[in-house]
């Protein structure tokens, strides 16, 4: 194996464009190297992070742009990250163990294309985007649009990601995401809700609503954001809610659950952090 | 198969190494470094017995490549004790008796240093929490919990 250190995503690029057999991009590696004593070593190892403003978390125009290596443990002390996008950073700090966070990356939870990302709806619910850098230059991708099924992702052979994009996030608005796990911690989530949310007063104004492993890839649920948009989050917007993620999907029975299970604690999620994310658009910490 | 040229710091002392890129920075430890107080136990990032701080983060060494290491600081439980003079948590662990067979005990001395230099008065959900990612099928953790708790007020008295 072939281990290379580009000093910029233009670089990058060039290696992955000349490399011969099987390339792949390293950031933090907790999943890259697991996959790895597993047997599947790639031909080519292109570490992504040396290249300037990988490491770096920035605020830009209101919104933040992420580097590709910075770790959770960064992400989750972050103050600023923090007061913005609450939702989308605590999902990232579900993932894995203390010593996972010092290493693991949200692009790279991203890129791994697990249906069971923990990081993936937060970022959907959050309007995320990432820069894809190719051959043929960059372009802006929702993040919802990187994954296609599980472990696979729309990126072309060459491209890789150079930076998250977290959208600015306006005055009264709250997003919080939560997943169900039959243990505390470390494990992988049966069932995963993002919401997304700003109020105008009491009235929810917008609202965006992501679900976890109820599918083949992390969704967007458009029925259950109109079940809250319009409504101060009363019994019957939640019921709707409730409802709206229920019916979402395409759940699988497997070891972590049946699909009926799932169905249930999609409905049950959404409503309980709908309610938070009501509350911190209101100014709740 | 070329080699990596890899230079760091281990515990305050320069080291160079040459290793296979594949090589994990666990097996440059053991291997290259006679290191052998992170242990393998898992392999795959679960049991935390090859922890060791790598650029002030706690991190698996399973994880880590030996390649990534150029220029990192690193740390290890060989670095804990002064001298003779073990470090609070290690005597603490042995004062409470807090390990059985000894796999998980380096990883648990380096992940609650980090956790100590973080926060130096932990709660015991703090301290589950922290440690949720290193497993102790001996002793079934309670008092591992005490030791920690006991050598942070140690540590906060001599601070």
């Amino acid at each position: 194996m072939q281990y290379l250190k580009p000093a910029s995503f233009e670089e990058a690029v060039a290696m992955a464009g000349e490399a011969h057999g099987d390339v792949r991009f390293l950031a933090g590696g907790t999943d890259l190297l697991v996959r790895m004593r597993m047997g599947r070593v790639p031909d080519v190892l292109i570490d992504l992070k040396h290249i300037p403003g990988a490491r770096d978390i920035v605020c830009e125009g209101g919104g933040w742009r992420i580097g590709v290596a910075v770790p959770g443990a960064e992400l989750t002390e972050h103050a600023g990250l923090r007061a913005d996008w609450p939702g989308v950073v605590e999902a990232i700090g579900l993932i894995g163990s203390t010593q996972v966070q010092g290493r693991a990356t949200p692009v790279g939870n991203l890129m791994n294309a697990s249906p069971a990302a923990d990081s993936v709806p937060a970022l959907i619910a959050a309007g995320a985007e990432v820069e894809v850098l190719g051959p043929k230059g960059a372009r802006r991708v929702a993040v919802g649009d990187i994954p296609t099924g599980p472990g696979q992702t729309s990126l072309a052979q060459g491209e890789v990601i150079s930076a998250l994009y977290l959208p600015p996030r306006g005055a009264h608005g709250g997003d919080a995401y939560q997943r169900f796990i039959p243990r505390t911690e470390m494990d992988i989530a049966v069932v995963g809700c993002a919401v997304s949310l700003s109020r105008d007063g009491d009235v929810i104004t917008e609202a965006r609503v992501a679900l976890g492993a109820m599918a083949p890839t992390a969704l967007m649920v458009e029925e259950a954001a109109a079940a809250l948009e319009g409504t101060t989050l009363g019994g019957e917007a939640l019921a709707a809610l409730g409802e709206a993620a229920s019916a979402a999907g395409e759940p699988i029975d497997d070891k972590r659950g049946t699909a009926k299970f799932r169905r249930h604690v999609a409905g049950v999620l959404a409503r309980r952090v709908a309610l938070v994310a009501y509350e911190r658009a209101g100014g709740a910490k | 198969m070329s080699m990596v040229h890899v230079s760091a710091r281990v515990n305050g002392d320069a080291v160079e190494f040459l290793c296979d890129s594949r090589e994990t920075l666990l097996d440059v430890l053991r291997d290259r470094l006679a290191l052998t107080g992170a242990k393998e136990g898992c392999g795959t990032g679960d049991c935390g017995a090859c922890s060791v701080i790598f650029n002030g983060r706690l991190v698996a060494s399973c994880l880590v490549l030996g390649a990534e290491a150029e220029g990192a600081e690193i740390e290890t439980v060989e670095g804990m004790a002064d001298g003779e003079k073990l470090h609070p948590l290690q005597q603490k662990i042995i004062e409470h008796a807090a390990l059985q067979c000894g796999i998980c005990t380096p990883g648990i001395l380096i992940a609650a240093r980090a956790l100590l230099a973080k926060n130096p008065d932990p709660n015991e959900k703090e301290i589950r929490y922290w440690l949720a990612g290193n497993l102790c099928r001996c002793t079934g953790y309670d008092k591992i919990i005490r030791a920690i708790q006991d050598a942070a007020a140690e540590m906060r008295e001599e601070a």
